[in-house]
């Protein structure tokens, strides 16, 4: 049986493995005000954090993550490069798995560094798997900045681009507008043109602060969408490709460097994965045996958009992941307002990687 | 001593005696009509507990209530895995409504939920912030959205007198419980065609976490089996 004691020595022994590195040890409250939250998570971080209100501040939340007030708190201080770990429950609403627990220890680090984002994707990676050493996992990685730079170097609109990139985090959707856009599946038909809405318009209450004007926009655009042609099928084949690509990293890196000559617009990324692989390998990490999917890391919150990774135990297949991490770059630029903070970073389970430990013994 | 939940108020208290005594059961409200309590003629140990239809799935999921009379709305949105918690054993074929998102009529290009994603990132582009959506049903909302794959929205409370919530600036669509539409229709609202989260009654449940002692076992079957459709 797990005691919170076991746990808490777990968790020592693993910080020390991040704070070796000489990282700023960081201690926040565990409160955080939920507009920011809100902001970059959108809704469905409410339904994953406890929501409590206060008077002068109004909603705040129970800390469902330590990455976000981290950002801030690195914004605030603005020293690049710097390195910062941490230690400390945060707290999660399950309501869809209510025999996890609504809270439990992390333990995180972090890297704001842009001068080489390969490297420390690596060194990130590897500290995670020391800190992982004798425990039993399988291992998942992936790329998202891959899977952007393919859905920006197809041969369409913008419009199209930035629609498919918005969804990059939500596979379905994502699917049903590629089949859109390359014609497979019927698109929206509004009943109305411009000039058809200008003629009713009257007819209607205008209500709310969404104006006529921004829906003559949307019904233009609309037209223009349906007399645009349809993405060529090659490059839907090469971006589906890419999407269900699963090998080790060494053969999926040949593949990707065939590809690229077809689709050139994502060759940079495409070295990027080599000099990571390139680092990882450096740092004793076998990259022949290292498992990648094109698609991991999509289904997880808005959020990463390069590397990401995640350890899995083999033993309980329902177990949460016992550490996860990636790149968070479209995060960061967002929060700093436009401003490039490159980030990567990972978060750990004490209390999975003790249960998996107790579980190497039996 | 079996304990019965019934709203305690309005045209659903109301429907819910006739309900009963259609059926041979003739609930009893108690002489003051103040007191929150009663019994049913003829059958011994059943307690009447005259409750708001939103506090009944609570009293339900605790085991405080053997049986309640509420919507299968507030079932759903107020219990985490509610057919693990309670039981239907009659659907009372009254108090209709169906759980929708509405938006304002003169939005000519929104029609479906997938609408309803590209307005929602077209709207925070312009105005800095998420489409609004004012309800109280923020978790059914939230599931249904998520599946769906709509983003840049956010939920607003709302508590009562949502339709009104468009009109009066607090957001830019609602999702609320509506039996004919008309409400709708006179605040200028329109029903996505595929935002419908549910269709609701009001529904007779089990309690799955109530303990019945022998005797209050005997009394559950006898109403069960009166009531059972």
């Amino acid at each position: 049986m797990t005691v919170q004691k076991d746990i808490s020595l777990e968790a020592k022994n693993l910080a020390a493995v991040f704070e070796a590195t000489g990282a700023e040890i960081v201690e926040l409250d565990f409160l955080q005000i939920s507009n920011v939250l809100l902001d970059l998570y959108g809704e469905d971080i409410r339904g994953r954090a406890f929501i409590t209100n206060d008077p002068v501040y109004g909603e705040m939340m129970l800390r469902p993550d330590f990455t976000i007030p981290i950002v801030e708190q690195h914004m605030v201080n603005n020293v690049s490069p710097a390195r910062y770990t941490y230690c400390g429950k945060v707290f999660r609403r399950q309501e869809d798995f209510p025999d996890r627990p609504r809270e439990f220890l992390q333990i995180g680090y972090e890297i704001f560094d842009g001068a080489n984002p390969e490297k420390a994707d690596a060194e990130v990676f590897s500290l995670v798997n020391d800190a992982l050493s004798g425990i039993q996992v399988r291992i998942a990685t992936g790329d998202i900045g891959i899977l952007m730079a393919a859905v920006k170097s197809l041969s369409t609109t913008e419009t199209r681009k930035n629609a498919l990139l918005r969804h990059i985090w939500r596979p379905q959707r994502f699917r049903t507008l590629l089949n859109q856009f390359s014609g497979l599946s019927s698109k929206p038909h509004p009943t109305q043109d411009v000039e058809g809405y200008n003629k009713i318009i009257d007819k209607f209450e205008i209500i709310g602060s969404r104006n006529v004007q921004e829906i003559k926009e949307r019904l233009q655009q609309l037209k223009s969408e349906n007399e645009t042609a349809p993405i060529d099928p090659a490059e839907v084949k090469i971006l589906d490709d890419i999407l269900s690509l699963k090998d080790t990293c060494t053969v999926v890196l040949s593949y990707l460097e065939k590809v690229s000559k077809k689709m050139q617009g994502i060759e940079k990324t495409v070295d990027n994965f080599a000099k990571r692989l390139d680092f990882l390998g450096s740092n004793g990490i076998n990259v022949d045996l290292l498992d990648f999917e094109g698609s991991y890391g999509r289904t997880s919150m808005e959020y990463y958009d390069g590397f990401v990774f995640g350890f899995y135990s083999e033993t309980y297949k329902d177990l949460a992941p016992v550490a996860t991490g990636g790149r968070y770059d479209a995060l960061t630029e967002r929060m700093g307002q436009g401003k490039k903070i490159p980030a990567v970073g990972a978060v750990l389970r004490p209390d999975l990687t003790l249960l998996l430990r107790e579980n190497n013994h039996d | 001593m079996i304990r019965l939940g019934i709203p305690s108020k309005g045209r659903l208290m109301g429907q819910t005696f006739d309900w009963f005594l259609e059926r041979g059961i003739n609930l009893v409200r108690s002489e003051s009509d103040r007191e929150y309590a009663g019994h049913i003629e003829g059958i011994k140990n059943v307690q009447l507990i005259f409750l708001s239809a939103s506090e009944i799935p609570r009293e339900l999921s605790s085991g405080r209530l053997h049986f309640g009379v509420t919507g299968a709305d507030v079932i759903q949105e107020k219990l985490v895995g509610f057919n693990r918690l309670v039981e239907p054993v009659s659907e009372l074929g009254f108090g209709f409504a169906d759980l929708i998102i509405a938006v304002p009529s003169f939005w000519v290009d929104v029609e479906t939920l997938d609408d309803l994603d590209a307005v929602s990132a077209q709207f925070r582009d312009i105005h800095g912030y998420r489409l609004r959506i004012a309800t109280k049903y923020h978790r059914l909302l939230r599931e249904f959205l998520m599946k769906a794959g709509v983003a840049d929205y956010q939920i607003v409370d709302s508590q009562g007198a949502t339709e009104g919530a468009v009109k009066n600036g607090l957001a830019e669509a609602i999702a609320d419980i509506t039996s004919t539409g008309n409400t709708l229709k006179a605040n200028h609202l329109k029903i996505l065609s595929d935002g419908r989260l549910l269709k609701s009654q009001a529904t007779l449940f089990k309690s799955l976490s109530a303990e019945f002692s022998q005797e209050e076992s005997q009394v559950a079957n006898l109403l069960v089996e009166k009531l059972s459709t």
